[in-house]
């Protein structure tokens, strides 16, 4: 498995606050990899250290098996958008595309030119003139046309409202399915990761709760439902993910490689959304969550 | 990468050209006519004649009017342009990508943070030493008729005037260069440590405008150890001499040489300022009177002055200091940039 970003006990501060802190992940190569969290689980900052944007206060980052934006070949294997998709709005949507030409020893014209004109952006357009969807579509050509060997978005389409995001995500999936492209993707709506991606990384306050391939982590959870249970009564072996007692009924999500059977309990798939926030939720049990760490990083 | 600088810097640069266009057209023709003015005044070849100090009494009374509206606004806005370029070109190449996230679009396309930096900075700062080092240019030409007619006053003379006059030695020869390769760089280093356009802005104006004022007070005085005399004065040296309250007396020295005058005072022999009350020669004698009674008081006149033929070794200096300083800058700007990697 080759990785396209690898950190390891990854810490950065801003003067007296930690945005992220011993973070240590795998992200493998050929994936679509979606990095869930709440707002301030140091999504953000993850992939600003990992563009290079930012030095680390501690820890290592590694992107492709280089440095961040270490040298200028090493930055043209990375195309990033960043949040709120920042572009130049006193130049035209043509003048980005000549900047993108002349910046990347790599720039693919013929690709830039033809999503511009399919997504129907006027060339002679001021960028400060675009919808948000349209910025974002621009920013996303940007970063596609310089031909990366990973696409790195920090919540491109946060802000987008819902037919914007639709359309950026289908030009994401065209990308990836026409170009061989790792990306790597922060949101922290997973209902719009769950179209797209087959990695999921979920982080909560700079640890990684859980990450693996999407149809895996589906495939390994189960809801079991039925009266209420004490606690201590569960199979010692279970590896029980959230529980939520009423005063008549219980529901687990427990996680499994092997099918559950459990007498007097209903068995079910759980959706990527409902796993995604029992992980969440989980924020505080240190405990757990340290198991659940190490367990996910291997 | 050179594009992308162009781009963004093209609308300011036509602007810069507009104004030195016009500047240019405004000198051009005002400058002829005052070379007219000086050919035509007999002031060339007037030593021979013995007439020069008529001939110069006309050509000065010729000088005011236009000549001084084009000289007093070319003069404000040589000095003006510099703190213009540090606060609209300098503070916010940096700034305005931060305020506006952009930077996060430059530094991640395939080029270095120190590449971007030095061809967006090395473009533009060239161009505000080019724009200071041509206005300085055209000022020069213009003036220089009336700094050749100024070789022909009297030491005591009406246009006693010369190129180390503070005045006219900030807007001529290279210093220009120096005070515009200074304010960008100050813009710029501003732009990167503020991080905002507007306050990078004041803080540029005003820094240039207090490192410009410090200078001419405190440093450019002392740049070369000045020239100190102490000679006696007497009657014939004097320029003059105030009867003031209390009937104190102040002498006025005379006899000034080509140069950039500091200090210019009356002393006694021990070296203290000189005042005393007046002599009765001079209280309500004649003028003969009055001057030989001064000779025993034994006054001396102190003169510290920079020698107008220091022009080109202080220009030197000048010059020199603040472009090793705006290089300064510039290090710890790319210092700043490529190390701390801001967010």
């Amino acid at each position: 498995m080759t990785v396209v970003l690898e950190t390891r006990g990854l810490g950065k501060r801003y003067r007296r606050r930690w945005a992220l802190s011993d973070c240590t992940l795998a992200i493998p190569a050929g994936h679509v990899v979606g990095l869930v969290g709440p707002n301030g689980a140091g999504k953000t900052t993850l992939l600003n250290l990992a563009v290079g944007l930012l030095a680390p206060t501690e820890g290592s980052v590694e992107i492709l098996g280089g440095t961040p934006a270490s040298s200028a070949s090493q930055l043209a294997k990375v195309g990033f958008v960043a949040q709120d998709t920042p572009t130049y709005a006193g130049l035209t949507v043509a003048d980005h595309l000549k900047l993108g030409a002349h910046m990347n020893p790599g720039w693919d014209a013929e690709v830039a030119e033809a999503r511009i004109s399919r997504l129907g952006l006027d060339p002679a357009q001021k960028a400060g003139k675009l919808s948000g969807g349209q910025r974002a579509q621009l920013a996303l050509t940007l970063a596609i046309a310089k031909r990366p060997e990973v696409l790195v978005l920090d919540e491109p389409i946060a802000s987008l409202d819902p037919l914007a995001r639709r359309e950026f995500l289908q030009t994401l999936m065209e990308v990836t399915a026409e170009q061989e492209l790792s990306v790597v993707m922060s949101s922290h709506l997973v209902s719009d990761l769950e179209r797209i991606c087959d990695y999921l990384i979920v982080l909560v306050a700079s640890r990684v709760r859980v990450s693996g391939d999407v149809d895996t982590l589906l495939a390994s959870h189960y809801q079991l439902t039925g009266p209420r249970r004490d606690p201590e009564s569960l199979p010692a072996d279970w590896d029980v993910i959230s529980a939520s007692h009423t005063d008549r009924q219980t529901t687990l999500l427990v996680r499994s490689e092997s099918p559950i059977a459990e007498p007097g309990m209903t068995v079910d798939r759980i959706g990527l959304e409902d796993l995604v926030l029992a992980y969440m939720s989980q924020a505080t049990k240190p405990a757990r969550t340290a198991r659940h760490a190490v367990e996910a990083q291997r | 990468m050179i594009w992308l600088s162009w781009r963004q810097f093209r609308t300011q640069a036509l602007v810069a050209a507009c104004v030195l266009v016009v500047l240019a057209v405004v000198l051009l023709i005002s400058g002829l006519s005052l070379a007219h003015l000086y050919a035509t005044s007999g002031l060339p070849g007037c030593r021979s004649r013995n007439d020069c100090p008529v001939k110069l009494m006309d050509f000065t009374a010729q000088l005011g009017g236009a000549y001084r509206a084009v000289f007093e606004l070319t003069l404000a806005l040589t000095y003006v342009a510099p703190a213009l370029m540090g606060a609209f070109w300098g503070a916010p190449l940096v700034a305005r990508e931060f305020e506006t996230g952009t930077f996060r679009l430059a530094w991640t396309q395939s080029v270095s943070r120190n590449r971007w930096l030095l061809v967006k900075t090395g473009l533009t700062g060239l161009a505000a030493i080019l724009v200071a080092g041509l206005m300085s240019l055209m000022l020069s030409w213009w003036f220089s008729p009336v700094l050749k007619a100024a070789q022909f006053a009297p030491s005591r003379g009406s246009l006693s005037i010369n190129r180390l006059d503070p005045l006219l030695f900030g807007v001529n020869g290279i210093a220009p260069v120096g005070y515009a390769a200074f304010a960008f760089a100050l813009g710029l280093t501003a732009g990167v440590l503020i991080r905002r356009v507007i306050p990078a802005m004041a803080v540029t104006l005003a820094g240039f405008a207090f490192a410009e004022l410090a200078w001419l007070n405190w440093v450019r005085p002392h740049l070369i150890a000045p020239v100190r005399t102490n000679s006696p004065l007497d009657a014939s040296t004097i320029q003059g001499l105030t009867i003031g309250n209390g009937n104190l007396m102040t002498i006025i020295p005379g006899s000034k040489p080509n140069a950039w005058i500091l200090s210019d005072q009356a002393v006694t022999s021990a070296g203290h300022p000189f005042s005393a009350p007046a002599t009765h020669a001079c209280l309500d004698g004649s003028m003969q009177a009055c001057g030989a009674s001064l000779g025993p008081l034994h006054i001396r006149q102190l003169l510290v002055y920079q020698p107008a033929s220091r022009y080109w070794p202080l220009q030197s200096y000048e010059t020199a200091i603040f472009l090793v300083v705006a290089i300064a800058l510039g290090f710890l700007c790319l210092a700043r940039i490529s190390r701390r990697r801001l967010a």
